[in-house]
């Protein structure tokens, strides 16, 4: 996929999260947002799932620009599977039945044809033996695998990740980190913001470094790992890949 | 003794020792208004109320249908007003605040009679019965608005913003995210308020609503047998209320854990 900002800014009160952040990356399949918290990612990536509109400037992602009214919006969302932190789920509803409300209900599949695609789905990510738990029933990984099932469901354009891992422990994190691998095998197109760098880097093939707002360094995932060129990028790798 | 009274913490209660406990209270409870009753040296004439069984049971059925209407009356109100109270129009924000806060401010005696004789007069409104449920379910919606808003700002962000993730319309994220969750919140609450409804609907005697209490009235104004009127009408509202309390604990219970 393509994605283009042109002098994209994000005021939240007090605090610029972005400011004027250009950038033009083609031609990737699976995208990684890395830099300090607080630096501007979860911003940008918001943005680019139709959650937030940018104070100014523009977003073209495959060539395509990005209306930044609400009804255009919704539109976009619909279009793309987005996965957050933790409770993605919905608590009163099973595992299948949150998976079947956005097919059934925003994207118009009939029910019985809705719920084969969820068996399919569940039997093929081994969650068949829970299709029936509610959220709370389920491990954080667990819910976090049906989280990204609900937006593979209905044939996103791509996926967009925000720290799907960071409120899990690490076998969980594994588990769900191997089912993005997964995914990103199959040839989908994802964008995510990790804490994690090395999955970060085993992940994805385009790397972006975001903090104070800019965009200060971006290029092929190796060599922005292996050869950090700005200082603010080369101390941070340096500060969270010491342990 | 003690063992059986008051079983150390954390176990099961026995079935003996609740039951010992039960009948202790009833026995103290029995012995209490015995005492009472026979310091009266009353003279009862139950014969005079069998005769008017036929009204007690009529107003009691008057009750129940009251209290039914009403509570299906006030869900809607308390639904409105809850809604009201979140919207972002002012007026209408601060519309429903007024109401809750005048609702729950004063006395349902007081506003059965504003309704009655000033606001049902002017609008020229005669039917007592419609005036009567009108009272009850505007009494009861203003509690239920508060239950309601408070359900609905217990459902989290993160969920909210996952309903936009997947691109629910704000009615959608309402119709299938908010509200389901908010009934299992209400269900157990409203059993209660079901109960207190049925006792406020007592009131409605004093702008002559046939229902139980103004019967007990009439059979006491007919047979000047006070008491044998007003107990049978203690023991119809708690043959409702106590089945219904009941209930509301069962509910509780069960939505404890389904969350």
């Amino acid at each position: 996929m393509r994605l283009e900002l042109h002098q994209v800014s994000k005021r939240f009160g007090e605090s610029q999260a972005l400011r004027e952040v250009t950038l033009s990356l083609a031609d990737f399949h699976s995208l990684a947002i890395i830099g300090p918290s607080g630096g501007g990612k979860t911003t940008l990536l918001r943005i680019l799932a139709g959650l937030t509109a940018p104070d100014a400037g523009s977003v073209r992602i495959d060539g395509q620009t990005l209306d930044f009214s609400e009804p255009a919006l919704l539109e976009h969302r619909r279009s793309i599977g987005t996965v957050f932190q933790s409770y993605n789920l919905f608590p009163h509803l099973t595992a299948r039945e949150n998976v079947l409300l956005p097919l059934v209900r925003v994207h118009g599949v009939a029910q019985p044809e809705a719920e084969s695609i969820v068996a399919t789905l569940f039997e093929r990510f081994q969650l068949s033996r829970h299709a029936h738990q509610k959220p709370a029933e389920l491990s954080g990984g667990q819910q976090q695998r049906v989280a990204i099932v609900r937006a593979i469901a209905i044939k996103p354009r791509f996926l967009v990740f925000d720290e799907p891992t960071s409120a899990l422990d690490p076998e969980m994190t594994a588990e769900v980190l191997d089912f993005i691998a997964e995914l990103r095998d199959e040839g989908r197109d994802l964008i995510i913001v990790t804490h994690n760098m090395g999955f970060a880097r085993h992940v994805s093939d385009r790397c972006v470094f975001i903090a104070d707002g800019l965009a200060l360094e971006e290029g092929p995932s190796d060599s922005l790992f292996d050869r950090p060129q700005h200082p603010l990028l080369a101390a941070f790798l340096a500060r969270v890949l010491r342990y | 003794m003690s063992l059986l009274f008051a079983p150390p913490p954390g176990k099961a209660l026995a079935r003996a020792a609740q039951a010992a406990s039960w009948c202790l209270v009833a026995l103290m409870a029995a012995g209490l208004f015995s005492f009472a009753f026979a310091q009266l040296h009353y003279g009862w004439n139950w014969e005079a109320i069998w005769g008017y069984r036929q009204k007690f049971l009529q107003g009691w059925a008057m009750t129940v249908v009251l209290s039914a209407v009403s509570l299906g009356a006030s869900l809607l109100i308390g639904l409105i007003a809850a809604l009201a109270r979140r919207s972002s129009f002012l007026p209408l924000r601060y519309s429903a605040v007024l109401y809750v806060e005048a609702i729950r401010g004063t006395p349902l005696l007081v506003q059965i009679l504003i309704l009655f004789y000033v606001v049902a007069n002017a609008f020229g409104v005669e039917n007592r019965y419609i005036v009567g449920v009108l009272a009850l379910s505007l009494f009861a919606g203003a509690y239920l608005a508060e239950m309601i808003r408070a359900g609905i700002e217990s459902i989290r962000d993160s969920q909210l913003e996952s309903a936009r993730a997947i691109g629910l319309t704000p009615a959608q994220t309402y119709r299938y995210v908010v509200f389901p969750q908010v009934v299992r919140q209400l269900v157990p609450p409203l059993a209660g308020q079901f109960a207190s409804i049925i006792k406020d609907s007592s009131l409605l005697s004093i702008i002559a609503v046939s229902e139980f209490t103004l019967n007990a009235q009439e059979v006491n104004a007919f047979t000047y047998s006070t008491l044998e009127s007003y107990l049978p009408l203690a023991v119809g509202y708690l043959l409702l209320t106590l089945p219904i309390s009941l209930l509301g604990r069962v509910l509780e219970r069960r939505f404890r854990f389904a969350a």
